[in-house]
């Protein structure tokens, strides 16, 4: 059966010169880092050079603001937690944005309830994030701002310079999560005015298990995990060298296909929004419109009237890999915190599908998709109560509203007994 | 598409891609439309009984790949049964025929209970000549 991978926001395939490269050191080139014999020094150099290439995609200055953790989390974690601790004396204020991945969302929980104070910034009906309100958020005990470039989610490109300069006029450090636009989107630590930033290889095509944490010389931290003085005294264990290499070639690549990857995934998102949009009713696009606010790997739709995991099982089955925001799909039974940020109503969130786009689809791809997933539509729109009781006018539809009939939300709540969340 | 590798046992997966009663019974004796507050979901089943048994559902469902299982499940168990037995139907009887659902799916089987539940509930509504037919009715419809 033909197999469209539409979930690259998850996973990559290796690059076959990633995967070469990394090969000598699961044998070969097998050596600890930390050793003083030739086996480690070999692989030292090894880790000077991705660290380069890591620095090189990001534009930073020095391979040294370059310590690698094993994937996003990790990263995110020693951000958050590393420049808390390590500004404890100055304040305990932190400000993140209510969309930000659960790394950070839940790090800063963490220390919330070790004494921590967070302030929430909201975002617009597209995913953006309020200036305004991160301004007037940060206070002279704010120690640390945490905002992503791009929404993992809803695939918004948040106006990192702008937010870069609000931190910058306020003197307080700023960590970016780049982990959904590294690879796909130019990344600038010095124009973003970024004190941290974060991302990984396995979504431009290098191994999992490694994360990547630029961090400027000037921003404080400290190291969350102890052991051996590894990565500068930040991150203490052996480091995974392999991934840590080819992770390092995977960026290489990125800086040199990094224009034309995006220009042929743009194509491909405008060409199948245009398809949804047009073969399929009711069916709305959760954050910017393909164009300069949006990343162009990614399409979050909302069919109404059917529930996201369906969907996501149907095309699993005719040989489409995709993602979902519904409760269903989520093991808490909890809608995605970004739809709710945005302020989706909870059915159109309940019947969420999340594509994300990569360098190896193709227009067919995308074709094949559309048709595909009208059908599927079809199919569990036949299945579904709310589509009957739409069409003889019981409830109306929150898309495309037609005057006739209560809301979905209302329906929920009469026959659940009650109110959906 | 994979065979080997998918979210759901075979049973369930056949439940979800092949539903059995999909659909509405034109002259149901009795509907019943439920939803679950936890996440979202609406199960609608429709009865039509006659002397006391229940001689066809149907039913639709606005859910996941375990509540459209469950719901297509939960039909096919109830036909042939009367409105005493139906009444006893409990949704252990879902879980074991899909062969096991996730622990955190187990809420899709208690959905399809309680839509079969509603529908005889109104069943006995409409027809409250059958309740003296039927000893535990009464105790439903009160």
């Amino acid at each position: 059966m033909r197999q469209v991978f539409l979930d690259h926001q998850s996973a990559t395939p290796l690059l076959p010169a990633v995967f070469e490269a990394m090969r000598p050191y699961f044998t070969e080139a097998f050596g600890n880092p930390s050793s003083l014999h030739h086996h480690g020094l070999r692989v030292r150099d090894a880790l000077k050079q991705a660290r380069q290439q890591m620095a090189a995609l990001i534009r930073a200055d020095s391979e040294e603001e370059i310590f690698f953790t094993s994937d996003g989390t990790e990263s995110a974690n020693l951000a958050i937690k590393g420049v808390a601790y390590a500004n404890e004396r100055k304040g305990k204020h932190l400000v993140i944005s209510a969309t930000e991945h659960p790394s950070v969302m839940n790090s800063v929980e963490f220390l919330e309830k070790q004494g921590w104070t967070c302030t929430r910034v909201g975002v617009d009906s597209e995913g953006i994030i309020r200036l305004d309100e991160l301004q007037a958020a940060i206070t002279p005990q704010t120690v640390l701002v945490a905002i992503h470039h791009v929404n993992h989610d809803i695939g918004a490109i948040q106006p990192i310079r702008e937010v870069g300069r609000i931190c910058a006029e306020k003197a307080v450090p700023l960590y970016v999560d780049c982990e959904a636009s590294a690879g796909w989107l130019p990344v600038d630590v010095k124009e973003f005015g970024a004190a941290l930033v974060s991302f990984s290889p396995h979504r431009f095509y290098g191994p999992k298990g490694v994360g990547v944490l630029y961090r400027n010389k000037k921003a404080r931290l400290v190291s969350i995990i102890h052991g051996g003085v590894q990565e500068g005294g930040r991150r203490a264990g052996t480091e995974n060298v392999p991934a840590i290499v080819g992770g390092g070639v995977a960026a290489a690549v990125a800086v040199t296909e990094l224009d034309s990857r995006a220009k042929h995934v743009a194509e491909l998102q405008a060409r199948l929004w245009e398809g949804l949009r047009s073969k399929i009713r009711f069916i709305k696009l959760n954050g910017p419109e393909p164009g300069p606010k949006r990343v162009p790997t990614n399409i979050n739709i909302s069919t109404e009237f059917i529930e996201g995991e369906g969907q996501l099982l149907m095309l699993d089955h005719q040989g489409f890999a995709v993602a979902s925001g519904s409760s269903c799909v989520s093991k808490s039974l909890k809608i995605s915190h970004v739809l709710g940020a945005i302020g989706l109503d909870h059915a159109l969130a309940q019947g969420n599908i999340i594509m994300t786009l990569g360098k190896d689809n193709t227009v067919e791809d995308v074709d094949y998709t559309v048709e595909t997933f009208a059908r599927i539509v079809t199919k569990l729109r036949g299945m579904s109560p709310m589509w009957d009781e739409f069409e003889r006018g019981v409830i109306d539809s929150v898309i495309a509203p037609t005057g006739r009939g209560k809301s979905f939300s209302q329906h929920a709540a009469d026959v659940s007994g009650k109110p959906a969340h | 598409m994979s065979d080997t590798y998918t979210l759901y046992n075979p049973t369930v997966m056949e439940h979800f891609m092949n539903p059995r009663n999909m659909g509405d019974l034109k002259d149901a004796d009795g509907v019943g439309e439920v939803g679950a507050a936890a996440c979202g979901d609406i199960m609608k089943i429709s009865l039509k009984i006659k002397d006391g048994k229940i001689e066809d559902a149907r039913f639709k469902t606005f859910g996941c790949g375990s509540a459209i299982a469950s719901s297509s499940m939960a039909t096919e168990l109830i036909k042939g049964r009367t409105i005493d037995e139906a009444l006893k139907f409990s949704n252990q009887e879902v879980v074991d025929a899909l062969g096991g659902l996730p622990p955190v799916k187990i809420h899709c089987s208690v959905l399809a209970e309680e839509a079969l539940k509603a529908a005889l509930e109104d069943y006995v509504k409409k027809h409250p000549e059958a309740a003296s037919q039927v000893g535990a009715v009464s105790a439903v419809a009160a």
